[in-house]
């Protein structure tokens, strides 16, 4: 029991059955002080805007992608015989089962949606920035982990996109030198992808991935509230604090932002369930045609691309058309996509502005970040295109810029001249 | 959403406002509780598909349908045991003497006249618990622990009852039916073995899992 | 390119806060995925066009005869091994009783899988491999392909069967239905009017008369040689893609039902949930 300040009734007062029960359960377990300390006492800016709601959209698609994971591990079979008739099993003959599956192949989508969505509000507002690059850096864990449970997940349901997604990936190992052959081998377990990779597959994604992933949510949450949150302002509300050291521009996070968010997760929902219920194929781009076909070993798909949240990456990788330092370009390609996922790793100690917010910053960073976008957003456009030279060459461009957000960071956030930050935050 | 009283409070939310406004307290109530129906709602409607997917699906309807035996073979004394939705069924053709001996009157039973309803359709209520008096259909599952009971069809004495009239033994845990499978009563066994749904298709076909009113 | 002079303005109007160019950002992106969504790449990339078949889950009278003629004269050769005739019978409004009498012919029981009992070894023998599992096909091809294919085929004696399929060029599969279409022939040349520039057929200017060419990709049907007229034949046709478009996805008609009760459920939860919120929210100074 709590109030917003978290104050208990004071001495003397019948606290009666259940603040007698929440007395013993305190004496053997932090039950009011863990909730205080996240939810009634923990103070966050009140400026909050529309980009602050993805953070918890997160928590709510990864509750979603547990459960019907679970539920559908309960009817699944992950064997190459098996695994196709099974999901079709799913489909028709269990009750409710198409519901649990098209959960979890929408939630699949939903869960990089929100996740990027995030990831781009810290770059907007430089969420960042000191003290939080620990909160950064666990993000991107979560984000790499997330990307491999995607691509673990891929290959489950056996048919014949799954198939050859997972036989084109793996075969990026093959590049590179010396071990890349027989690293590939030993990630298949096999000479070709089969049985034997789906089992290991299956175990990675439905264990051992979504073990280290609650576990970094979680590491990512105690980081997140040891240092406080970050604001579109990105003043530091610690600075100025009532008598009872409550920050003045902070409101208690329940029950103001927990009844914030439940409109942001009805409203997630509402579109999530509007494609879940009517659209879960999604053109084609949450469920692939090529996947309702069982995986054939000796029949390639037409075109084979990715899911769409990994095409921008995928297209950086088929960017790399030309041999260097003796290496072919293949390798590099493997290269130039590794460190487009790595490199967002390290923006901490690469903006150099004096301010954090986007709405301070100058017009280089406004500039860069609205290139980034863009060539993010193009590149996804041209990794589901078959390749052909226009698209190639614009994949190298947009390829370009996208690096170039990053390595000429340092330079353009020293140099441009930035607004004055306020004191206090804003409420706009 | 929790719906825990952190109202009371919020009023003089002294960090940001510098005029308390006077709040509605019995409006924060409502809402609340409007909220929190609609979400428990929401739960229980979420529930369905994740419970509702435990029950038996087609592929095991389709498993469970019921099946046809062929008892033209089956000479008195002798039991078949069939399969149906994957548990033992035992069809058994009890010779005149052992039927004679069924119906006698037997103290040692628990329930001799089959008065436990759940346990045997209306057609088995008797003290044969059958259709046809030589022809007793069971599940062979005790009603216990689900062991599959053992037939002892001889009238003998047994180790395990001196007293043997011939019937089911559970090795498992040592619950005694007779050949009506009629519980022995001071076993842990409580009730008789149930006698499934069946009708005669033809004199020697019997339809195990469907009888008239369940068809 | 001009997304990038926009996000120049927004940067050089002076005064933009993060949030507004934050989403004239998010336009660009949303701007970008319906581009996306518009790639023709990943559409089948089937040559044939023909035309443009709207499958119809709420005709339950085309479904059921579909299924008839799918027993009838597919079910041989093509299982549907992942549906059930149970499910399928409950689904299309069809007793038990009547669906095993009439439409189970392999002397599998109602809750049984459509499968059959062509052995792979004289599949191989009569049509060069066994002859692939339809229980997908809609969701892999989509209803325009089936109907058209099934309206395409035409006599080539230069195939092996003696006919060939403008949707399926070179298909190792006979033409099942013949005896109700009759012998199709491609490329048959027609006299068609000449349709001017304005959409009109152009006529002579001196009689009146409309002016027509020899038009030689016409499919024509042998008159006499089918059972069904024209119409009839369609109706067929359509009748098993409807059927099919089912077996494809069996719980959509369930899932469009269902989700109108969640979402409007959703928006009566979003005006509770945007009250309580407005309530809560009269505490914090604006």
């Amino acid at each position: 029991m709590s109030n917003p300040q978290g104050e208990r009734p004071p001495a003397g007062q019948n606290p009666g059955a259940w603040g007698n029960f929440m007395g013993w359960l305190d004496e053997r377990f932090p039950a009011t002080e863990t909730f205080e300390y996240h939810m009634s006492k923990y103070y966050a800016p009140k400026n909050f805007n529309f980009w602050y709601y993805f953070g918890v959209l997160s928590m709510v698609v990864l509750v979603i992608q547990l459960l019907s994971g679970i539920w559908l591990t309960m009817n699944y079979v992950p064997s190459g015989s098996g695994a196709f008739a099974s999901v079709e099993y799913i489909m028709r003959d269990v009750e409710y089962g198409w519901l649990l599956r098209y959960m979890h192949s929408t939630g699949a989508s939903a869960f990089f949606v929100v996740v990027y969505l995030h990831m781009f509000r810290a770059m907007l507002y430089g969420s960042y920035r000191k003290p939080r690059e620990l909160v950064w850096l666990i993000g991107m864990g979560i984000f790499i982990l997330l990307m491999a449970e995607g691509f673990f997940g891929y290959l489950l349901p056996w048919g014949n996109m799954s198939y050859w997604a997972a036989q084109v990936i793996v075969s990026l190992a093959g590049a590179i030198p010396v071990i890349g052959p027989d690293l590939m081998e030993w990630v298949r377990g096999d000479y070709l992808v089969s049985d034997i990779t789906l089992n290991r597959f299956f175990a990675l994604h439905v264990v051992a991935v979504p073990l280290m992933l609650v576990m970094l949510v979680f590491v990512h949450l105690v980081a997140l509230h040891h240092v406080g949150s970050n604001n579109p302002d990105g003043v530091d509300i610690k600075k100025h604090k009532d008598a009872n050291g409550v920050p003045l521009d902070g409101i208690a996070f329940h029950p103001y932002y927990s009844v914030h968010d439940i409109q942001a997760i009805v409203v997630f929902l509402f579109f999530f369930c509007a494609i879940m219920f009517f659209a879960p194929e999604m053109g084609g781009y949450f469920l692939e045609k090529p996947n309702f076909e069982a995986a054939d070993a000796l029949k390639t798909p037409e075109h084979i691309v990715p899911v769409w949240y990994y095409m921008p990456f995928y297209a950086m990788l088929r960017a790399a058309t030309y041999p260097f330092l003796g290496l072919d370009a293949k390798f590099w390609g493997l290269v130039i996509m590794a460190s487009a996922i790595l490199l967002p790793c390290v923006l901490p100690w690469l903006d150099r502005s004096p301010v954090k917010s986007i709405r301070y910053k100058g017009f280089a960073s406004k500039f860069m970040l609205g290139l980034f976008v863009v060539s993010f957003v193009v590149l996804g456009y041209l990794g589901a295109v078959p390749p052909s030279p226009i698209a190639t060459g614009a994949a190298q461009l947009f390829t370009a810029t996208y690096f170039l957000y990053f390595i000429l960071m340092p330079w353009y956030t020293r140099v441009e001249k930035t607004k004055p930050v306020p004191d206090r935050v804003t409420m706009r | 959403m929790s719906g825990d009283g952190t109202v009371e409070d919020a009023g003089d939310l002294a960090s940001t406002s510098s005029e308390p406004t006077p709040v509605n307290q019995g409006r924060r109530y409502f809402l609340i509780g409007a909220t929190s129906v609609g979400a428990a709602v929401g739960v229980v409607g979420a529930a369905v598909p994740f419970l509702g997917s435990w029950v038996p699906s087609a592929k095991a309807r389709a498993a469970g349908a019921p099946v046809t035996v062929d008892i033209s073979k089956l000479e008195p004394g002798q039991m078949m045991t069939p399969e149906w939705r994957s548990q033992p069924v035992f069809v058994i053709n009890r010779t005149d003497a052992q039927v004679e001996n069924l119906k006698q009157d037997n103290a040692r039973l628990a329930d001799q006249d089959s008065e436990v309803e759940a346990q045997q359709p209306a057609y088995a209520a008797n003290r044969w618990r059958s259709r046809r008096e030589n022809l007793g259909v069971f599940v062979g599952l005790c009603t216990h622990l689900g062991c599959s009971p053992k037939l002892f069809a001889d009238a003998q004495p047994e180790a395990f009852d001196p007293n043997w009239k011939g019937g089911f033994f559970c090795p498992c845990h040592g619950s005694r039916f007779d050949l009506a499978g009629r519980v022995v009563s001071g076993v842990p066994a409580p009730t008789n073995l149930p006698v499934p749904a069946y009708r005669f298709l033809s004199e020697n076909v019997i339809l195990i899992g469907e009888d008239e009113e369940t068809s | 390119m001009n997304v990038m002079s926009s996000q120049t303005s927004a940067s050089t109007g002076g005064n933009q806060s993060g949030l507004r160019s934050a989403k004239r950002l998010l336009g660009v992106a949303f701007g970008s995925l319906i581009m996306l969504l518009s790639v023709p790449a990943l559409a089948a990339g089937a040559a044939y066009e023909g035309e443009h078949f709207e499958a119809d889950l709420n005709d339950l009278p085309s479904m059921q005869r579909g299924f008839k003629m799918y027993v009838n004269y597919c079910i041989g050769c093509h299982s549907l091994q992942y549906q059930r005739y149970e499910k399928t019978a409950d689904d299309l409004g069809i007793p038990h009783e009547i669906a095993l009498e009439n439409l189970v012919f392999t002397g599998q029981r109602i809750g049984g899988l459509m499968v059959n009992a062509m052995a792979e070894k004289d599949a191989k023998a009569w049509f060069g491999g066994k002859a692939p599992d339809l229980t997908m096909i809609d969701r892999i091809k989509g209803s325009s392909y089936i109907y058209n294919y099934l309206k395409t085929f035409y006599a080539d004696d230069s195939r092996p069967l003696g006919f060939n399929n403008l949707a399926f060029p070179n298909v190792g599969m006979p033409h099942v239905m013949a005896e109700l279409q009759g012998i199709q022939r491609n490329n048959v040349c027609l006299q068609e009017p000449v349709i001017a520039e304005n959409g009109g057929e152009k006529r002579d200017p001196l009689s009146g008369e409309p002016i027509t060419e020899e038009v030689c990709d016409n499919l024509v049907v042998d008159e006499g040689t089918g059972s069904l007229s024209a119409e009839e034949y369609d109706q067929v046709v359509a009748d098993i893609t409807n059927f099919l478009h089912y077996v494809g996805e069996p719980a959509r008609a369930d899932r469009n039902r269902i989700g109108v009760f969640v979402l409007l459920f959703l928006v009566i939860m979003f005006a509770l949930a945007w009250l309580l919120n407005r309530e809560y929210w009269k505490d914090v100074e604006h």
